[in-house]
C-alpha cells in the first residue's frame, strides 16, 4: 500500500448532555493509505460513524468536544477554518450516507445537485458541469443518463438513488471516500450491485475508501484492512485475512461467531455475546468489553489495555498498520481461549 | 405431521391512486391495484418453523398478515386447524387470536411508551379475561422469566430497555395467551449482530420448551436458514420456491433463489473472492403491473420465450417436498455458497 493519506491520532469525541458526558469516541488512532479500503465494523453506538463524521468535521453539535489530530495530506483538519474545510470536503474527501433518500435534496433535480457540487469546487460553466454530471451518472450505471439527469430523487428506486449519491461523491474525484453503511438500506440483490459498483469505481478512480458497516460479510467482500470498534475504541485492526482467519480480540471472536451464516454447516445454536454494550455515559475504567468477556481476569477491570501489535515484544517499533489488538491476554492465552471458543461453537 | 394452517389461492390486492381516497372500494374496483400477494397456497405444519424470505415489496409481510387475518383477503381462503377463518368477522376472530400471535419488527414502535412493561404483557390476558389480578401478576412474572428478563422489571417503561430487551418484551406479550402459532415479522432485523444471536436463540429455546409453530418472516437469509425447517422464497407476490431449509440452500431450483443466495455476502474473505457471484440486473418490477408469464423472467439469465408467455406452476422438483415455479429449473448443483 502507498503512503498514509489520512492519519487519525488519539481522537476523542464527547457530547455534553443533560444526563452527563457521553464519551462517543475514546482515543482512536488509525491510518488510511492511498488507494486502500479500510472497513470499520462495530455495533450501533460503537462510535464508527461519529469517528468518520468528526474527520469530516460534520458534527456541528455545540455540545460536542473534540481532541486529537486528523492529518490529511500533511494538514490537521481539526485546525482548519470553516472556510478551508469546505474546500476539502467534497473535493478531497467525499461521503456516501446510508439513506440516499434523506441525503439527496428532494426539491432539486439530481443533475442540478451534482453540478452544484462541481461548480462549488471548480471554475467551470454550467453547461460543462451538466455534461460532467451526465458522464458521472453513466459511469455509475444509470440507464439513459441524458434523461435521468433531469429527474428528481423520488423518481429513482433505492438502488438507483444510491448510485446517484455515489456519482455525487465522485464528482470531484476525491482521494478519500467515506461510505457510511452505503448498502444497509438496500435489498441483498441491490446491495450486490452497489458493492460491485464500488469495487469497479475504486479501480477507475483510485480513491481510498473508508467503509463503515456492521456487516462482516460486506467487509469480507470489499475491504483490504479491517478495524473493529467497541464502545468508542478500536479493539482490533489488521488485514482482512488477519481479522477473519486469526482474530485476536475476544470481541472479534464473538462478533464472528454470532453471525447466522449461509456457508458451512448450520450450528445448533448461535454463539452469543452475553449482555449489552456499556453505557457511554459511564464507561468502566478497564477494558470496556470486560463485563461481557468470557476470558476476563482482574486486570481487565482496572487497567485499559492498549492497542498493541502481538509482535511488539520482538520489535520496539510496531508497524502502524500491523495486526493490533487491545487485550491483556498473552498470545498463548489467546490461542488457548480461541481454540476453546471455536470448539464450543462447533458443538 | 398435522397441518396447522393452510392457505389456498390467497390474493391480497391494494387499490392505488385516486380510488384509495374517497369512497372505500374494498379492493373490488377495477382501477390499478398493487398485487401484494397473488395466488399463494401454502401449508404450515404443527411444530415447524416456516421461513418466509424475499426482498422488500415481495409480499412476505402481507402474506403473513393475511394468514392470521390481520388483512381481509381479496380472494382465496385460510384455514386454521381445519376451520376456514377467511370469512370470519372481527368478533368471530377474537377467540382465535388466542391461538395465533405476532411479534413485530420494530421493538421501539410496537410497545406503547406510556405503559409499564407489566401492563403491556398483561394486555392480551386482560382483553381475553384470563385469570384474576393475582393470576395475571404471576403469569406476567413467569413470562418475563421465560424470555430472560427479571420479574423486577415489571414496573419499568419500554424506554428503560435496550432494543434486544424490548424485543423480549414483545415476545413475552405474544406468548401470554399460550398461542400455538407465532408469526414473527422481521423480529431481529432492527438488532445488532451480538444481540440478534441472543434473540434468535430465545426463539429456538421457546419452540423446544412450548412446542410452538413459527412463521418467521425475514429478509436475512442467514437468519432464516438458522431458524427454519422449511423456507419459502417469494418474488413479486408469488412463492417461487419452497423446500426444506438445507435442501433449498444446497440445491436451489429457481434461478431467483440461486441469485438471492449468491448475493448474500459471506463473512469469509477467501470464499468471497473465490465464489462466482450472480448479480441481478435492474430492480424488481412494479407489483401494480407485474410482467406477464413468469414474473422473474425480465431479470432471469435463463429466460426464453415461454417464460414471458406462460406462468410456471409451483410443482415438485427433485422430490415431493421441494416445489418451484420455473420453466427452466436448475440442474444438480455446480456452485453454491456451501
Amino acid at each position: 500500500m502507498g503512503e498514509p493519506l489520512l492519519e487519525v491520532r488519539d481522537l476523542h469525541v464527547t457530547f455534553h448532555t443533560e444526563d452527563g458526558v457521553v464519551r462517543a469516541v475514546n482515543g482512536v488512532s488509525f491510518d488510511v493509505s492511498e488507494g486502500e479500503t479500510l472497513g470499520i465494523v462495530g455495533e450501533s453506538g460503537s462510535g464508527k460513524s461519529v469517528t468518520m463524521m468528526s474527520v469530516m468535521r460534520l458534527i456541528l453539535d455545540p455540545n460536542a468536544q473534540f481532541t486529537g489530530e486528523v492529518i490529511y495530506k500533511g494538514r490537521d483538519l481539526m485546525k482548519l477554518s470553516k472556510r478551508t474545510i469546505r474546500e476539502v470536503r467534497g473535493a478531497e474527501i467525499a461521503m456516501i450516507f446510508q439513506d440516499p433518500m434523506t441525503s439527496l435534496n428532494p426539491v432539486y433535480r439530481v443533475g442540478w445537485q451534482i453540478a452544484e457540487q462541481i461548480r462549488a469546487h471548480e471554475q467551470v460553466s454550467a453547461h460543462a458541469a451538466r455534461v460532467r454530471a451526465i458522464e458521472l451518472l453513466a459511469s455509475v450505471g444509470i440507464p439513459n443518463p441524458e434523461q435521468r439527469v433531469d429527474d428528481y430523487p423520488h423518481q429513482f428506486s433505492g438502488g438507483m438513488r444510491q448510485r446517484v449519491m455515489i456519482a455525487l461523491a465522485l464528482s470531484c474525484s476525491p482521494s478519500l471516500l467515506i461510505a457510511d453503511e452505503p448498502t444497509t438500506a438496500l435489498d441483498v440483490t441491490i446491495q450486490a450491485q452497489i458493492l460491485r459498483l464500488i469495487k469497479k469505481l475504486r479501480e477507475e478512480f483510485g480513491s481510498a475508501i473508508v467503509l463503515i458497516t456492521h456487516d462482516m460479510g460486506v467487509v469480507a467482500d470489499v475491504a483490504d484492512r479491517v478495524a473493529v470498534m467497541y464502545a468508542g475504541r478500536l479493539v482490533e485492526q489488521g488485514t482482512k485475512h488477519e481479522i477473519f482467519n486469526d482474530p485476536q480480540h475476544p470481541y472479534t471472536w464473538g462478533l464472528l461467531g454470532s453471525i447466522a451464516r449461509l456457508d458451512g454447516p448450520r450450528p445448533r445454536r448461535l454463539a452469543t455475546i452475553p449482555g449489552t454494550p456499556p453505557s457511554l455515559l459511564s464507561l468502566p475504567d478497564g477494558c470496556a468489553f470486560a463485563q461481557r468477556c468470557a476470558c476476563r481476569f482482574e486486570r481487565c477491570f482496572t487497567e485499559l489495555p492498549p492497542l498493541l501489535s502481538r509482535d511488539t515484544l520482538l520489535s520496539r517499533d510496531p508497524m502502524p498498520n500491523g495486526h493490533l489488538d487491545a487485550c491483556h491476554l498473552t498470545s498463548a492465552e489467546k490461542r488457548a481461549h480461541r481454540a476453546a471458543s471455536l470448539a464450543k461453537e462447533r458443538t | 405431521m398435522t397441518v396447522l394452517l393452510r392457505a389456498s389461492n390467497v390474493q391480497k390486492y391494494f387499490p392505488v391512486g385516486r380510488q384509495m381516497l374517497g369512497r372505500a372500494s374494498g379492493g373490488r374496483s377495477s382501477g390499478p391495484r398493487v398485487r401484494a400477494v397473488d395466488d399463494v397456497s401454502i401449508e404450515v405444519r404443527t411444530g415447524e418453523t416456516l421461513g418466509l424470505v424475499g426482498e422488500s415489496g415481495c409480499g412476505k409481510s402481507t402474506l403473513g398478515r393475511c394468514l392470521v387475518r390481520l388483512h381481509t383477503l381479496t380472494s382465496g381462503s385460510v384455514s386454521f386447524e381445519g376451520h376456514d377463518i377467511s370469512g370470519l368477522s372481527r368478533r368471530e376472530l377474537r377467540p382465535l387470536r388466542r391461538e395465533m400471535q405476532m411479534v413485530f419488527q420494530d421493538p421501539y414502535a410496537s410497545l406503547n411508551p406510556r405503559k409499564r412493561v407489566g401492563t403491556i404483557i398483561a394486555g392480551p390476558l386482560r382483553i381475553h379475561r384470563q385469570g384474576n389480578r393475582t393470576q395475571v401478576r404471576d403469569r406476567v412474572a413467569e413470562l418475563l422469566e421465560l424470555v430472560g428478563l427479571s420479574p423486577e422489571h415489571v414496573n419499568r417503561y419500554p424506554h428503560e430497555f435496550s432494543g434486544g430487551q424490548r424485543q423480549r418484551i414483545g415476545v413475552a406479550r405474544a406468548l401470554a395467551l399460550r398461542p400455538k402459532l407465532i408469526i414473527a415479522d422481521e423480529p431481529v432485523s432492527a438488532l445488532d449482530v451480538s444481540i440478534r444471536a441472543q434473540v434468535i436463540n430465545l426463539f429456538d429455546d421457546l419452540q423446544d420448551e412450548l412446542g410452538l409453530t413459527y412463521i418467521f418472516i425475514a429478509h436475512d437469509l442467514g437468519v432464516v436458514r438458522h431458524v427454519s425447517d422449511r423456507i419459502a422464497v417469494m418474488y413479486l407476490g408469488k412463492i417461487v420456491e419452497i423446500a426444506p431449509a438445507e435442501d433449498l440452500l444446497a440445491r436451489p431450483v429457481h434461478p431467483y433463489t440461486e441469485a438471492l443466495l449468491s448475493a448474500v455476502p459471506v463473512p469469509d474473505p477467501e470464499l468471497s473472492a473465490r465464489r462466482e457471484q450472480i448479480v441481478l440486473e435492474g430492480d424488481v418490477p412494479s407489483p401494480v403491473e407485474p410482467p406477464a408469464g413468469c414474473r422473474f423472467a425480465p431479470r432471469c439469465r435463463y429466460a426464453t420465450e415461454i417464460c414471458a408467455a406462460e406462468e410456471p406452476p409451483l410443482v415438485p422438483h427433485r422430490g415431493p417436498g421441494h416445489l418451484a415455479a420455473c420453466h427452466h429449473p436448475l440442474g444438480p448443483p455446480q456452485m453454491t455458497t456451501a
